[in-house]
């Protein structure tokens, strides 16, 4: 078909390319949009001293968690660990290195990373740990602090919908972190609930521009939910 | 008596305006939606994406894919809208959320905040605080005024690792409701719980604090 039909039939094909050491951002946040399945490949594939951009670590055994089961995160970079145990552990024992980055600063940096902007100054993090030993700078009398942006060597984004070109529509707030992620990766993998051909899509309504992914596999999602909070009718 | 967590929720409820956008912090926070004064309309904004949260779903209408920034699941009002988290952060930097309420550790005279870690103990992060802190013009920051020990929590400078430099203004606890002054360096006595003297109050006050003339008790 078309040069633009991203398609890829496996998982394998999905993260062909994954090696040792790569950095990959993945959406996602808490368990809502994450990309399950291709973070699932990941721990099929076993690769190892990855450096994992997201805003949450997953819990134990479900989404990014279950990278820690084998050890194949080297470095964390996270606005918020939450209550995983494994992840609690090999933090103290030193195995996991963690970047706590704020997170505006996180979906920032993404953004940038996507957009070709190498820095940018925020005030958030001005006067706080996270903000020792980074350049500062004045405007309008307000200090700010530069913060670098950051690239994947692969980024894993979970959209609902997408046609075969790549563009994508979210589904309420699983949309989160997955549009800067699926700019920011050298290589954006996406997986879908559900891929239609193009022109089904209103351009309209597209949320990420099929230019920014570079392979698209449909999946089932087990979708879990990890604070289910409901009121009686 | 010392204020219940409803009742400081009750008071910072009251400083909520018609058509203010709205960010409340996860824990004590959140209970201000329970007191929207009537007549006023407000929209709550969750920093994962979503302005215009609505309450817990029914098992009908619960949803994995729509939650708040807690992770708990939630719904939509008419009249919402979801967006990247990027979107979400550059509302919260941009200065465009109206009114923000967090907990804390730690308030200071210089109005610095500590509310994301405890050197020695598990730090699990700063989720979007440092951000909020640093952008939203109009904070309050909701806590106890001291902490089970006894040990104030309003202090002349923080001893716990910053969220934010110079950023809160006002602090509603289960004593009263104070304001910063940044220039003077000291928390101003605005209000206080009803029953509570304002002996009390300087007792359990760590920084410097100036009583004016007149400190009302607050009313429920």
């Amino acid at each position: 078909m078309s040069g633009f039909d991203k398609v890829v039939h496996s998982y394998e094909e999905a993260m062909q390319g994954l090696e040792d050491g790569m950095t990959v951002i993945a959406g996602g946040f808490g368990l809502c949009g994450i990309p399950e399945n291709l973070i699932n490949q990941i721990k099929k594939l076993g690769v190892k001293d990855l450096t994992i951009v997201s805003n949450n670590c997953g819990v134990d055994g479900f989404g990014l968690g279950v990278l820690l089961e084998d050890k194949q995160i080297k470095t964390m970079i996270a606005s918020y660990v939450g209550e995983n145990k494994l992840f609690e552990q090999q933090m103290l024992s030193g195995e996991l290195e963690v970047i706590l980055t704020p997170q505006g600063t996180l979906a920032e940096k993404m953004r940038a990373a996507g957009a070709g902007i190498p820095a940018f100054y925020t005030a958030t993090g001005y006067g706080t740990p996270i903000g020792e030993g980074k350049e500062v700078r004045e405007f309008n009398g307000r200090k700010y602090i530069l913060e670098e942006s950051i690239k994947g060597d692969f980024a894993i984004v979970k959209a609902w919908k997408a046609d075969r070109y790549g563009n994508a529509i979210y589904r309420h707030t699983a949309q989160n972190f997955n549009p800067m992620a699926a700019t920011a990766g050298k290589i954006t993998v996406m997986e879908v609930e559900e891929i239609v051909e193009p022109g089904e899509l209103d351009p309209t309504q597209v949320q990420t521009p099929g230019i920014y992914v570079d392979r698209l596999i449909q999946g089932t999602f087990e979708k879990r939910i990890e604070k289910r909070t409901v009121r009686s009718a | 008596m010392t204020l219940s967590r409803e009742q400081m929720a009750m008071r910072v409820a009251r400083e909520l305006k018609d058509g203010y956008y709205v960010n409340l912090g996860i824990g004590i926070p959140t209970l201000v939606a329970n007191y929207i004064p009537e007549g006023i309309e407000v929209m709550f904004q969750s920093e994962n994406g979503l302005l215009g949260m609505g309450p817990f779903p029914t098992e009908e209408q619960l949803d994995a894919d729509l939650i708040n920034a807690g992770k708990e699941t939630v719904t939509t009002i008419n009249g919402a809208s979801i967006f990247s988290s990027a979107d979400s952060f550059a509302m919260i930097r941009g200065g465009h959320v109206d009114f923000t309420v967090l907990g804390a550790f730690e308030v200071d005279v210089k109005g610095n905040i500590a509310s994301w870690m405890i050197p020695g103990k598990l730090v699990k992060g700063m989720g979007g605080a440092m951000d909020l802190v640093a952008a939203a013009p109009n904070i309050i920051v909701m806590m106890t005024h001291a902490d089970k020990y006894g040990n104030s929590k309003l202090l002349e400078q923080c001893s716990l690792p910053l969220t934010g430099a110079g950023c809160i203004k006002r602090v509603m606890t289960d004593l009263a409701f104070v304001e910063i002054d940044h220039e003077q360096g000291a928390f101003i006595l605005k209000e206080r719980a009803p029953g509570i003297s304002v002996d009390e109050i300087v007792g359990k006050t760590g920084g410097k604090l100036i009583v004016p003339d007149n400190v009302p008790e607050m009313e429920f």
